[in-house]
């Protein structure tokens, strides 16, 4: 028996303070890719009753993404937004989720994610995350942007971090470990990372970043 | 002086497209903040260094 928009809330209120929480239900996130880093992000974020995410991707879920993304066997081959957006709802019944399934650029970033006040860089290629990364600080420099770099590997967990680089950028993950054929992904490295990236959200929603 | 990623650096009157070719970055995979402001892309050849700057080099790593 699913638990009633009511019962949900409430939980979350007695959890967070409902100060807080109502703080949390009124943000709108964005989770610019939705591989190993943002599967995490959006998972974590849609369990602390973020009140809108904003799913955005290209690709859909392959076999070789199960080992560290937050999707099941029986969705490959599904768009991640859809796969993702499916797995949310179960969580959270009542979470409002938009989803863009397509590439973000340059061009057409600022209209995508006009409607959030936070945005998740979430990509795999270096190229994407600095294109992103540049767009958001050039173009939308009131959004706050949480991006990441650096958690192949089987390093330490320790070495993962959350730096603050301008006022409302942060950057997380050890900022060195790159994938290559000698260093792959694992699942605990990248969700380190993807908890540093939603943890710092919160942290910004509850006013607690300073 | 510049100090560029907590490091102090001779480099006043240079620009920044001189700096990050002579320290072998990929201006593909990295974002620049001066001074507190982001560096668009398009004005790294035009940025010159002047003394008493600050400047943090982010770069990107692949992985995700």
């Amino acid at each position: 028996m699913i638990p009633n928009r009511e019962e949900m809330k409430k939980a979350l209120e007695i959890r967070h303070g409902k100060e807080l929480q109502e703080k949390f239900s009124q943000a709108k996130v964005a989770v610019c890719g939705l591989g190993g880093l943002g599967s995490n992000i959006a998972v974590s974020l849609a369990r602390a009753g973020i009140g809108k995410l904003l799913l955005v991707d290209d690709d859909k879920v392959d076999i070789t993404n199960l080992h560290r993304q937050q999707y099941k066997a029986c969705q490959v081959g599904m768009y991640k937004t859809d796969a993702l957006l499916s797995n949310l709802k179960e969580i959270a019944p009542y979470i409002h989720v938009e989803k863009y399934t397509g590439r973000i650029t340059e061009e057409n970033a600022c209209d995508i994610l006009q409607g959030v006040d936070i945005i998740c860089e979430a990509f795999d290629a270096a190229q994407e995350k600095a294109m992103l990364v540049n767009t958001v600080l050039e173009k939308m420099p009131e959004k706050y942007l949480i991006a990441a770099s650096g958690m192949a590997g089987l390093g330490t967990a320790n070495s993962i971090k959350t730096r603050k680089i301008t006022d409302k950028f942060y950057l997380c993950g050890d900022e060195v470990s790159e994938v290559s054929k000698e260093s792959t992904l694992f699942s605990t490295r990248v969700m380190l990372c993807a908890a540093h990236q939603a943890h710092m959200v919160l942290c910004i929603i509850g006013g607690q970043h300073e | 002086m510049v100090k560029i990623n907590g490091e102090n650096l001779d480099i006043a009157g240079r620009t920044l497209f001189e700096y990050l070719l002579d320290a072998g970055y990929d201006t593909g995979r990295i974002a620049v903040e001066k001074n507190g402001d982001i560096v668009p892309k398009a004005a790294y050849e035009k940025t010159v260094f002047a003394d008493g700057d600050i400047v943090e080099v982010v770069s990107f790593v692949g992985g995700g």
